[in-house]
């Protein structure tokens, strides 16, 4: 059973159809490159899937269980879709990391709030923090940022930031991790940093979906690759596919800009 | 001896311009921020009504509110009319959360909404987002215009005087009218020390938040 499928995904905004029906599905240990101009809805469709935006039509499923459905007034409500959302995570093009927090403090911000509704979180505070800061430090360290724990964001580099923007998201154990452009903010230099990150949560086999204009790292690191065109997918396959021999002309006239 | 007993009289007075200053700043902070949330309310009759009452309150001066808050709800209603320090500072607690609130709805809208959006995705409640992540930040920003804002009212005090309360003004101008002027004139310096002190605090408190950006 795939981790996500998606079904038939709408999005307007006013009299502009930016999603025109979007079906895909992801199998749990999979990573998805979705590429595709700007504008024609890649950053639209994970915003979907973050809940940022309200999609006005189609389902989403999470290992089968329907978590979204335009049509289902009780899949929409404020509270319900606060515990849904937390099967995405979701890593910004800006990084939108916290100022007034250190990169630690960032990470461990948000579980440590989401661990005020669990039950034992009285009798059992010491050991929850505790567990938590510990995941904190050692997702941190994961991203090679040992040293940098107490630093404030602005004392990061922007690949620095990003990489703490990655274990913030990490931190609350989403089922699908999803990239928006992770490296359109950086410098050249920095763009590295960021992918080799990425590039070692895949080889955990981390379920990713990727939405980037970095053609030459989603062939390599990406089990399966969407194109997008005009709201619509117009093209998925193997990165071999796709990049290889794509089938589409609205693909080939794309990826010719990139190859060029 | 004469100087002596001047100074002290006058200081006694602006006894009276620190509480009406205290008491208008403990009200219209927590207020202005009921006013600021009123004018972004989604509900657009609200932020309507909300908008027409900041738009009148700074429309029109501070001296003519307080006359207003004294003498119409007795004129008008036959109510029984507030004191004379009361309706100063209901007059001032109003007019002061309105321009707070203006400045407060400028911070709140001034944060990235890639701040809220971080926090949404992190499941945060719309009330954790504002106290933990945007309220600082919003701190941080309108410290200066505040200031300014704080500073103006220390000298706005001595408005009161105009339904006859005592403050130091008042005080001095009794002297001048059996002909001492220079009581007068030396109210500066009691208004000059404490915006001297306050502007220490406020700077103290921009260095304190000057760890983050």
């Amino acid at each position: 059973m795939p981790v996500l499928e998606v079904i038939n995904l709408q999005k307007n905004f006013g009299n502009l159809e930016v999603l025109k029906g979007i079906d895909f599905s992801l199998e749990k240990g999979e990573a998805l490159s979705i590429i595709g101009s700007s504008g024609s809805g890649k950053t639209t469709l994970l915003r979907c899937l973050n809940f940022l935006e309200r999609p006005d039509a189609g389902r989403i499923l999470i290992n089968g269980e329907t978590i979204f459905d335009a049509d289902d007034p009780s899949t929409l409500s404020e509270s319900e879709i606060r515990k849904k959302r937390l099967h995405f995570g979701l890593v910004f093009q800006d990084f939108n990391l916290f100022p007034q927090y250190t990169a630690l403090q960032n990470v461990i911000l948000a579980p440590e709030l989401l661990a005020r509704s669990r039950a034992d979180y009285n009798s059992n505070k010491k050991a929850i923090l505790n567990e938590i800061d510990n995941e904190a430090r050692r997702l941190l360290a994961q991203m090679g940022l040992t040293d940098k724990l107490g630093y404030y964001p602005h004392q990061l580099s922007g690949g620095q930031k990003q990489r703490v923007a990655i274990a913030r998201a990490l931190a609350m154990g989403p089922d699908i991790l999803c990239f928006d452009e992770p490296t359109s903010a950086l410098d050249p230099e920095l763009t590295g940093e960021v992918l080799k990150v990425i590039r070692s949560l895949a080889d955990k086999n981390t379920t990713m979906i990727i939405v980037t204009h970095e053609m030459q790292f989603a062939r390599e690191l990406s089990n399966r690759v969407i194109f997008m065109d005009d709201g619509l997918v117009v093209e998925q396959g193997s990165p071999k596919e796709v990049f290889g021999n794509p089938k589409e002309e609205r693909t080939k006239q794309f990826l010719s800009r990139y190859n060029n | 001896m004469q100087f002596s007993v001047i100074i002290g009289r006058l200081l006694e007075s602006f006894v009276l311009n620190c509480e009406i200053f205290i008491i208008t700043l403990a009200f219209g902070l927590p207020l202005g921020l009921i006013i600021a949330f009123g004018s972004m309310s989604r509900f657009k009759p609200l932020s309507w009504l909300v908008k027409i009452f900041v738009w009148i309150i700074r429309g029109t001066p501070l001296m003519l509110q307080v006359i207003v808050v004294f003498y119409v709800p007795g004129l008008l209603w036959g109510w029984r009319s507030f004191g004379r320090l009361e309706a100063a500072i209901i007059a001032f607690i109003i007019n002061y959360a309105c321009y707070f609130s203006e400045i407060y709805r400028g911070g709140i809208e001034s944060i990235p909404r890639g701040q809220y959006e971080a926090g949404q995705v992190l499941g945060m409640t719309k009330t954790q987002i504002f106290f933990k992540i945007t309220l600082l930040q919003v701190i941080k920003r309108i410290t200066p215009p505040m200031g300014n804002e704080v500073i103006t009212l220390v000298k706005d005090t001595s408005l009161a005087r105009i339904i006859a309360n005592k403050e130091i003004i008042m005080m001095a101008q009794e002297y001048s009218a059996k002909g001492l002027i220079w009581p007068l004139f030396s109210t500066a310096i009691f208004f000059l020390v404490f915006v001297g002190v306050l502007t220490i605090i406020l700077g103290r408190l921009e260095r304190r938040l000057d760890f983050f950006r």
